[in-house]
């Protein structure tokens, strides 16, 4: 393989990548202007967060044509790794005490046990602020 | 060189994407949806950062994505916990 065709594999491969990270934005997007309820739109925008970043990274990283860069670029991603979630779970948490959730479509509700002791014992005792 | 269709595929789908967000950040019924379309919002323009970077091939926005990704849960953590504070108000939407 001489080196004009191994840079052009590399050119298609990080403009493939590229064109699929964007088109997961698309996705996300539509996702939250078709979806009805807060928890199917969380599913939808999960995605370019994890899988849309990686793929836009190894684009950038494949077009640097350098070493050197890929750390940074696992930091980035690292970083979104270790975030998202924590607003994932605060915003379904804040979601699901808010009432947008739909009980008929679920098999099955864990957490309802849960809320309902934790809301029996605040109204029981002396009334606490949650930290 | 990237080829162009790429490119031009890539900026039309964010563009589109870019509006349906605003779209429901205008619209959205209630706040968290609202947080989570402005979560979707800053991710495209993170794309669009890594994209104009791979693109031009330069590094310049490689900190304000990492300081993107480090600091970007922070808004939605706290509306979210700014809406726990309420919800004992009933509420029937959905």
């Amino acid at each position: 393989m001489t080196a004009d065709t191994w840079n052009s594999v590399v050119d298609v491969l990080s403009g493939v990548a590229l064109a699929l990270g964007a088109l997961l934005s698309l996705g996300a997007a539509v996702g939250m202007v078709r979806f009805p309820d807060l928890m199917s739109r969380m599913h939808a925008a999960s995605k370019p967060q994890v899988l849309g970043l990686f793929l836009v990274l190894v684009a950038l990283g494949l077009q640097m044509r350098s070493w050197v860069v890929w750390p940074v670029l696992l930091l980035a991603w690292l970083f979104q790794l270790l975030t998202v979630p924590i607003s994932a779970h605060m915003v379904s948490r804040a979601g699901y005490r808010t009432k947008h959730r739909h009980p008929e479509l679920l098999s099955e509700d864990d957490l309802a046990a849960v809320v309902s002791q934790a809301a029996g014992e605040r109204n029981g005792n002396e009334p606490h602020k949650e930290g | 060189m990237i080829n162009p269709v790429f490119v031009t595929v890539a900026v039309v789908a964010l563009g589109l994407a870019s509006a349906a967000a605003i779209y429901r950040i205008a619209k959205g019924p209630s706040l968290l949806d609202r947080v989570l379309a402005s979560d979707v919002l800053l991710s495209i323009v993170v794309t669009a950062l890594c994209i104009d970077m791979a693109v031009h091939r330069h590094l310049n926005n490689l900190v304000l994505v990492i300081s993107l990704t480090v600091v970007g849960f922070i808004g939605s953590v706290t509306v979210a916990r700014f809406v726990q504070d309420r919800r004992e108000e009933p509420r029937d939407d959905s």
